[in-house]
């Protein structure tokens, strides 16, 4: 390109010296341009129609679609609702358990290391391994856990687990948990070995106790990671997927039913359209349900 | 009471490592004991090990194929998004323009999209392509898949790379391909071995595209497999045991030789 073109090369400076490196860049944007960002806009292409997904004609539906699911639809927003409790179990229950442990492996120590090695090998299995291991543990006649509370004489804590309508959601959203809290403990883990240790000894100096130590050092500024563990945690419980099938069967029971599992059951009875408007509002929810959270954290952070 | 805190730490420590050391206890002993005996003590050691949930495992046939379709798709797809993601960082890295931003942002937004949203449309692709029921089906679908995460790790460390390594290179009349392969590949082994792990345990476990796109016995990965086990053997637990040890013994002994990649790639993979 030569000085003539001044304006052209105004409008795209630098574009001579990137031009090479967009090369580089090119196949995975083709690859994932084609086979999922296309994908997810014709999504909002086949959420206006009825289409099952082999006739060869359908109608145009508009947003009848959208309008059945928020408003006409049991099964769409039970699975919500599932699905809320579980986001609420799981974020709940997996951040302060590895926060807990972060706290106490900090130092970096033989047993220390073991330990973190330890807790961590629930991630690397399966989600369908995770399932059968504790659909065993939760089996209601004899599973492993209702005789261990037998063993112990609490017969009176015996349970059907994922056989009790309103409480198996949040007995799967432990499973989850129990899967996850080595991993994010390691970010909790990074997060406090950043913090320097001269804060803390100012704070012995002020006569800050143990809580006050957390409350007034550690928690303001493990905020960045909590922050991710939160988000990342969230979309993991819209992405548990797998863990449902696993535990529940395929198509799950109304009871654990999620909106990943709903809309997939949706796509397999062959109403692709409706299934495609399920996904945009899945799609919708999570976002809200991020921006929320966002800002809820912000809020917890000032005050700290 | 000095010794109070020291106590209460370790009775936490060692309270949850008992819940997580018992679950994987009882899968490892239950794959060698009968029904009977796993139900009347699931901790106990096997009396008389026994070898008939291998043997019907492995009698249900679509174990071994499965076995070697899940080694081929994961294999094949972990090493093309390497690299495929590998060249984007590299990328991404030198690019200074804006589009640089544009171009990471959106493949890194897949991170926040869950897959599930884009399933209808696939199917309707795959199947316009004839990849329905095909292990490149399943491949391309799991390069896709991954990218955004492998995108993201490897950007991240090519981005901490001094730019002085890339003067210095093409002073020396190195070419970008040239940079790539000879200065910043070397260079980058860590990350991409964090990388390559992330990746191996997502495709290998990944459940939800064999689910979508394969219906004919013989393309089935393991979870697929594993999951037809639950209706197949109901809550014949030492089968399902055995299935999960089969499932889970690469991932387990890649753990046990490679664990510090591990822990840096899952943990490199989740912040964001």
């Amino acid at each position: 390109m030569s000085s003539t073109r001044g304006p052209a090369r105004r409008r795209w400076p630098g574009l001579r010296r990137d031009a090479p490196y967009l090369w580089f860049v090119l196949p995975a944007v083709v690859l994932y341009g084609y086979f999922f960002a296309l994908p997810v806009l014709q999504a909002f292409q086949y959420a206006l129609t009825d289409w099952d997904g082999v006739s060869p004609d359908y109608d145009m539906v508009g947003l009848d679609n959208l309008t059945r699911a928020v408003s006409d639809d049991s099964l769409f927003t039970n699975a919500l609702t599932n699905n809320l409790t579980f986001l609420l179990t799981v974020v709940v229950v997996q951040t302060l358990v590895s926060l807990l442990l972060a706290v106490l492996l900090v130092r970096n120590s033989r047993s220390s290391t073991f330990l973190r090695a330890l807790y961590f090998v629930p991630a690397i299995l399966s989600s369908v391994s995770v399932a059968f291991i504790w659909s065993f543990i939760y089996e209601p006649g004899d599973g492993l856990l209702n005789q261990a509370w037998s063993a112990i004489g609490l017969d009176g804590m015996r349970s059907s687990y994922l056989g009790e309508p309103g409480m198996a959601i949040v007995y799967v959203g432990l499973v989850q948990a129990w899967a996850h809290i080595g991993q994010l403990m390691i970010i909790f883990i990074a997060g406090l070995q950043q913090i320097p240790g001269e804060l803390y000894e100012a704070a012995d100096l002020d006569g800050a106790g143990r809580w006050g130590r957390f409350r007034h050092v550690t928690w303001p500024l493990i905020a960045p990671a909590t922050a991710i563990v939160v988000s990342y945690t969230t979309i993991q419980s819209f992405k548990a997927f797998d863990l449902i099938l696993g535990m529940s069967g395929n198509p799950p029971s109304r009871s654990l039913d999620i909106l990943s599992t709903r809309l997939y059951t949706t796509y397999s009875d062959s109403e692709l359209g409706y299934a495609a408007a399920q996904s945009i509002l899945f799609m919708v929810i999570i976002a809200a349900v991020t921006v929320l959270q966002r800002r809820a954290l912000r809020l917890t952070r000032q005050e700290g | 009471m000095p010794g109070t805190p020291a106590l209460a730490r370790r009775a936490i420590l060692g309270v949850y490592a008992l819940i997580i050391v018992v679950p994987l206890l009882v899968v490892v002993l239950g794959a060698f004991k009968s029904r009977r005996q796993l139900v009347d003590s699931p901790l106990g050691v096997p009396t008389s090990p026994t070898a008939d949930n291998l043997t019907r495992v492995l009698s249900t046939q679509s174990m071994g194929d499965a076995f070697l379709n899940s080694v081929i798709v994961t294999g094949v797809a972990v090493l093309v998004s390497l690299f495929l993601s590998s060249l984007a960082a590299f990328g991404l890295a030198r690019i200074r323009g804006r589009w640089g931003w544009v171009v990471f942002a959106f493949l890194v937004a897949g991170l926040a999209v869950p897959a599930q949203t884009a399933i209808v449309p696939q199917y309707v692709l795959w199947r316009q392509l004839g990849l329905l029921n095909s292990l490149t089906g399943l491949v391309i679908a799991e390069v896709v898949v991954t990218l955004p995460v492998a995108v993201f790790i490897l950007t991240g460390f090519m981005r901490t790379l001094p730019p002085e390594l890339f003067e210095a290179a093409s002073i020396d009349g190195a070419s970008p391909w040239r940079t790539y392969r000879s200065v910043v590949l070397p260079l980058s082994r860590p990350s991409l071995a964090a990388a390559a792990i992330f990746l191996f345990v997502i495709t290998w476990n990944d459940l939800l595209y064999p689910l979508l796109f394969v219906s004919t016995p013989d393309k089935r990965t393991l979870p697929l497999v594993l999951l037809g086990f639950k209706g197949e053997f109901l809550t014949d637990y030492p089968v399902l045991f055995t299935g999960v040890l089969i499932a889970s013994a690469p991932l387990v002994v890649i753990y046990v030789f490679l664990q510090r990649y591990f822990v840096a790639g899952l943990t490199a993979g989740s912040s964001r």
